[in-house]
């Protein structure tokens, strides 16, 4: 069925009872020519590129809960492309780019808002690395504006501009950048890897990767085994785990990262604003409830939540960017299971497994990724070879010296 | 995570006084290792979903170095030794690489997530 403003109006005239589920609920079959193990964003976005951009639908996506239970559905939803590395920027522009013509590439609403990003600058040396950085982004055909105290002024008005220790001297703008419905998201490329036939398989938890000479001919499942050519993993906070089912331990470590909501107030944070003293970043959902966030709970953690201690420091650093913000009142926290990796950068690439494929290490930036995360892992899956734009993202990248590492912290993961 | 710790040599603590570096089972090679040995060291993980070993350092307290028995799915905390016991005791049984340290006798950090 596709969705227009007809259906909408179709429907409601008719009590909205014509409405279908949005994928089919299919048994899993013996054998697929691709299995995706991970039913979140990037998994999802990979089944939907194999079936619309190589034309492989005889793939399957397992997921251990439901479609986008993991992180996909956890985070702040901030779309942006503002790298300075070149092994990432090229990579994240084009995700931008994919975000662009999502919604109609995907017949789903996805919320896509592009209403700018803006980092702060608080010293003469932050504002000189952020000229940088935007030149970068601009080497790359992205679009990046410095804008002086003033510009920030007329934009933002409610900062804290004089603050003591951290005066906002101006900020880095990418106006393409924004927000997009999460869940939507998730949603949208489900239901359209579905309609080109491939089978998403809730509910079934990979609990081994069967290998016979080297070579992965499947996987044992909650729900029996199923064979396949290649197996893609995009397990995210679980990648090493599933990975350690084919003998691999993975330069990740899992870490919680929190997220908070406000209730719901009148239109206030137009664009997404980050705080350059601390990690910390704003945005207003489209209900009303301010969407912020800040660093890492900086320990290992499979579990979804997070400390009182970090709670406190993102609240503080609130406060500081934005004092106006401290009557607002919290209405949710919760966190997500980060795959942390040793430079911050993700990993698409082949194992030393045959067949075996991978697809992690996002850190906390992997929703802004998910188009071109699936894009880049389906052109892996189908042919074999790295697509261009994710070359750098390999696997072997630490042993040979080669990290992409954005914030110069070296092999400590949950500094990135 | 429990809010309280109990340390070593400063009995029971608020965890804020605390920095947790990671994985204690690691053992640094030799200087003259194998390239393979110091890559597997600086950069791979056995990210154990379930009790690990970690070293702490108690920042706000005796700043010594210690090792926790934490659960990384629960947050329970399950015993607080100093690095220095854990790792005499780990060379007493040089074929059990990460074998738990004995717990010191005030070491009786517990508590839920």
């Amino acid at each position: 069925m596709k969705y227009s403003a007809l259906s909408i109006l179709r429907q409601g005239l008719s009590g909205n009872k014509g409405w279908q589920p949005a994928w089919r609920e299919p048994e899993p079959k013996k054998h697929y020519d691709v299995i995706i193990v991970g039913g979140g964003g990037h998994g999802l976005a990979t089944a939907h590129y194999l079936a619309k951009n190589h034309g492989i639908t005889n793939v399957a996506v397992l997921e251990k809960g439901y479609l986008g239970s993991g992180n996909v559905g956890r985070n702040t939803t901030i779309v942006r492309a503002n790298y300075l590395l070149e092994g990432n920027e090229p990579f994240f522009a084009h995700s931008l780019k994919l975000w662009e013509g999502l919604e109609q590439e995907l017949n789903f609403n996805a919320m896509m808002s592009q209403r700018g990003v803006i980092n702060l600058y608080h010293s003469d040396g932050q504002r000189d690395a952020y000229a940088r950085r935007g030149n970068a982004m601009r080497l790359a055909g992205e679009d990046a504006e410095l804008l002086n105290r003033e510009q920030v002024r007329e934009l933002v008005p409610y900062l804290d501009f004089d603050n003591a220790r951290f005066p906002v001297h101006g900020g880095l703008m990418q106006r393409r950048g924004g927000t997009a419905r999460h869940d939507g998201v998730a949603w949208g490329y489900a239901r359209a890897a579905d309609m080109r036939g491939v089978d998403l398989i809730q509910n079934c938890e990979v609990t081994g990767i069967r290998r016979e000479g080297g070579r992965v001919t499947g996987v044992e499942t909650s729900r029996g085994f199923i064979g396949c050519n290649r197996l893609g993993l995009a397990a995210a906070g679980n990648s090493s785990r599933v990975a350690e089912m084919a003998g691999m331990r993975l330069p990740v470590e899992s870490q919680v990262l929190q997220a908070f909501v406000s209730e719901g107030i009148k239109p206030f944070v137009d664009q997404v604003v980050t705080f350059g003293a601390a990690l910390f970043y704003l945005s207003q959902s489209d209900k009303g409830g301010l969407v912020f966030g800040g660093s890492l709970d900086f320990y290992n953690s499979y579990a979804q939540r997070g400390n009182l201690a970090t709670v406190e420091s993102v609240m503080e650093a609130a406060c500081a960017m934005v004092p106006a913000v401290a009557r607002v009142k919290v209405l949710r926290a919760w966190g997500g299971v980060m795959d942390m990796s040793m430079d911050g950068s993700p990993i698409i690439d082949r194992t030393p497994v045959d067949n075996l494929y991978l697809n992690c290490g996002w850190c906390y930036g992997g929703f802004k990724a998910t188009p071109a995360s699936g894009w880049c892992f389906a052109h892996l899956l189908a042919t074999g070879e790295t697509h261009e734009l994710a070359k750098a993202f390999r696997l072997d990248r630490f042993s040979h010296g080669y990290q992409i590492d954005e914030t110069g912290h070296g092999a400590q993961a949950n500094l990135h | 995570m429990a809010s309280l710790i109990t340390c070593p040599h400063c009995g029971v603590r608020p965890k804020e006084e605390f920095t947790i570096r990671g994985d204690a089972k690691p053992v640094r090679p030799a200087p003259e290792a194998k390239f393979a040995a110091w890559d597997d060291y600086v950069h791979n993980r056995d990210n154990v979903r379930g009790v690990m070993a970690e070293h702490w350092q108690h920042v706000g307290g005796c700043r010594r170095w210690l090792v926790v028995e934490r659960d990384t799915f629960t947050h329970e905390v399950h015993s607080v030794v100093d690095a220095a016991d854990y790792a005499r005791a780990r060379a007493a049984k040089p074929g059990r690489k990460a074998a738990p340290a004995k717990p010191a006798k005030a070491a009786k950090g517990r508590g839920m997530a």
